[in-house]
């Protein structure tokens, strides 16, 4: 187990440094160049003036040169500065970071509670009209586009009926918890609506094969109720590796909403990435990118993690 | 004789997974509207002509027309034929879908191939390689890639600036996040295989290992490597329009069912049936793929 992890631990830091060195290098392909952007900005800067600055930050060296020494610097607390928002990245992320827990947060609760029943409810009504439903939302779920079912939303709610607020947070538009439910509403069942359908599809195949198993036959002829059954001998099983998709997801949920995020103006880490990306922030969007990875890849341990405590009986190595 | 016999059970078992097929309502409904839809993307020069129009024609005269006989979905905010751009957006996406699918099908199936076959360090190399890919946030990634400068890489001008360039772009691009699943479906089937009898009688002829590879093993996997590409194939769409519609896939004014949604955002307080159209042919397509996937995986999966 210990040894699992370990080995799994230091893939992933690796797995990280590679990362940090292929994102640094592509940011630098990207359009645009700091020196030529400070020229755009102010006019009177001359050619001799630009070399100097592109030797000054130390642009004219070698790409392996300046990732040294931003990983030195980075590794040392120094993550620089935002240029979009001229504010130490940090300042600017970790308010990003509090959002999209929020929104991804109550959207992850939101789908447990409907796909999980839904799944187990369809499962032991295989072959049914209801499963036929379930299943048939499911794969719906799947395959909607969420930045459409967004633009639909808004279409719905916020122009056709008018009862919601299209985008943005209500630290602009002022107002207690509930009218910050009524900015999160559209964001949190957008999001949930596209995440349901693979929890329900997963809740339904585990609990099929579960059902199958020799112990459930062995319940039900001791006289145990469908429902104790269902409920308390199969779900523990058929949860296991449930959970451990979900929990492959708790990387995602950090830079996967980004579509939903930028279409209701919703100030998080998807957002904030896209931004500055597309604003040449180049210094946040590195920094953004890297601790996304970051996450998805801790996302990815804990699910390890989570196999192996839930299943003692699984041997990892 | 022994051919006879053979081909006989290969008839019977493509004429099982037929009928198993057939017995799926939803997944016979997404083969039928595919076909249709694909039908439709290609006569778009037909419509277009028949309707004596350009579909990149800009006629600022007629912006937001509704629908009439000329123009039978209306015109957008350029004044530009809603239906026919659909027709030609239809093309791109159902294009950039299929290709890419197989050709992240087929990177994930060599390199499975390979890891299984192989075994030993090189599996454990790649397979660690596959889990690393999956296990980042592709999405952002993605973006970037698509935002490079491709210049800057040492791609010509000539190259850089064309109008094709955005289609063999997102279909690389794609199609370099989608290959591990058929990778780790092949990896882990060729892994038994390769202990199987018919293995061993092959190289027990002088079979070299590639011919192995290819030849013996490659067509027993083929089930699960269609139901996986067919499954991919929605998601690639998804992927495509994402990236359109975030203004770094297809660049107008080629039309994609993405890209259309782009300026359908900004005019969604006074003209929602522009965002309607293109996102409802998306979702319909992918639920197509879906449930076709679905139901081939009934079909050719003995076991299920």
């Amino acid at each position: 187990m210990s040894r699992f992890f370990l080995d799994r631990l230091l893939q992933s830091v690796l797995v990280l440094a590679a990362m940090s060195f292929l994102i640094y290098w592509l940011i630098g392909l990207m359009p645009g160049d700091p020196i030529d952007l400070m020229i755009s900005a102010d006019p009177r800067l001359t050619p001799d003036d630009a070399k100097r600055l592109r030797g000054l930050f130390g642009l004219d060296r070698s790409i392996t040169e300046r990732y040294i020494a931003w990983v030195t610097g980075a590794l040392g607390g120094d993550l620089g500065f935002s240029r979009l928002y001229a504010k130490p990245v940090l300042d600017v992320m970790i308010p990003a970071l509090g959002n999209t827990a929020l929104l991804m947060g109550s959207s992850f609760l939101l789908a447990l509670l409907i796909a999980l029943p839904a799944g187990i409810v369809a499962a032991v009504k295989q072959y049914s009209r209801v499963d036929y439903a379930i299943n048939f939302t499911a794969f719906a779920g799947i395959s909607l586009p969420s930045f459409w079912l967004a633009l639909l939303m808004i279409a719905i709610f916020s122009v056709w009926l008018g009862v919601l607020p299209a985008g943005g947070l209500p630290e602009i538009a002022g107002g207690g918890w509930w009218e910050g439910l009524r900015y999160l509403a559209l964001p949190i069942a957008t999001v949930t609506l596209v995440t349901i359908g693979d929890y329900i599809r997963y809740m339904r195949a585990e609990m099929i094969q579960t059902l199958r198993h020799d112990y459930i036959r062995t319940a039900y002829a001791k006289g145990a109720s469908p429902t104790r059954v269902v409920l308390v001998h199969a779900l523990r099983n058929a949860l296991i590796p449930v959970v451990t998709i979900m929990a492959l997801d708790f990387g995602f949920l950090f830079s996967g909403a980004l579509t939903v995020e930028i279409i209701f103006s919703y100030p998080g880490m998807g957002k904030l990435i896209f931004d500055a990306i597309m604003g040449n922030d180049f210094n946040l969007a590195l920094i953004a990118l890297l601790f996304a990875t970051a996450l998805t890849l801790i996302g990815n341990l804990l699910a390890d993690l989570a196999y192996g405590w839930l299943d003692p009986r699984i041997e990892l190595k | 004789m022994s051919d006879a016999i053979a081909a006989m059970a290969l008839g019977s078992a493509r004429g099982r997974a037929w009928r198993r097929f057939r017995r799926h309502p939803l997944a016979i409904a997404g083969a039928a509207v595919l076909a249709l839809l694909t039908l439709a993307a290609l006569c778009a020069p037909l419509v277009e002509a028949g309707l004596g129009i350009d579909a990149n024609q800009v006629n600022l005269l007629a912006r937001f027309a509704p629908p009439s006989v000329e123009a039978w979905l209306g015109r957008d905010e350029l004044g530009r034929d809603v239906f026919v751009r659909l027709l030609y957006g239809g093309q791109v996406s159902l294009l950039v879908g299929v290709v890419t699918a197989l050709v992240a099908a087929s990177i994930g199936t060599c390199i499975g191939l390979f890891a299984g076959f192989r075994g030993g360090i090189a599996d454990a190399i790649l397979m660690r390689f596959t889990d690393s890919i999956i296990a980042l946030p592709l999405l952002p990634l993605l973006i970037v890639l698509a935002a490079l400068d491709l210049t800057k890489l040492g791609v010509p001008d000539a190259i850089a600036q064309s109008e094709q360039i955005s289609l063999y772009r997102i279909v690389i691009i794609v199609a370099l996040a989608g290959w591990t699943t058929s990778a780790r479906l092949v990896r882990g089937a060729a892994l038994t295989l390769r202990e199987r009898d018919f293995v061993a009688a092959a190289r027990a002829q002088g079979a070299s290992s590639a011919r192995i590879m290819f030849v013996h093993i490659l067509p027993n996997l083929m089930s699960p490597i269609v139901v996986a590409t067919t499954l991919s194939a929605g998601k690639i769409i998804l992927m495509e329009s994402v990236l359109s519609f975030l203004g770094l896939g297809i660049q107008p004014p080629t039309s994609s069912w993405g890209n259309m949604l782009t300026n359908a955002q900004q005019m969604i307080q006074s003209n929602p049936e522009l965002a309607l159209y293109p996102g409802a042919l998306i979702f319909l397509t992918v639920i197509a793929f879906n449930f076709i996937g679905d139901g081939l995986q009934d079909a050719l999966d003995p076991k299920a």
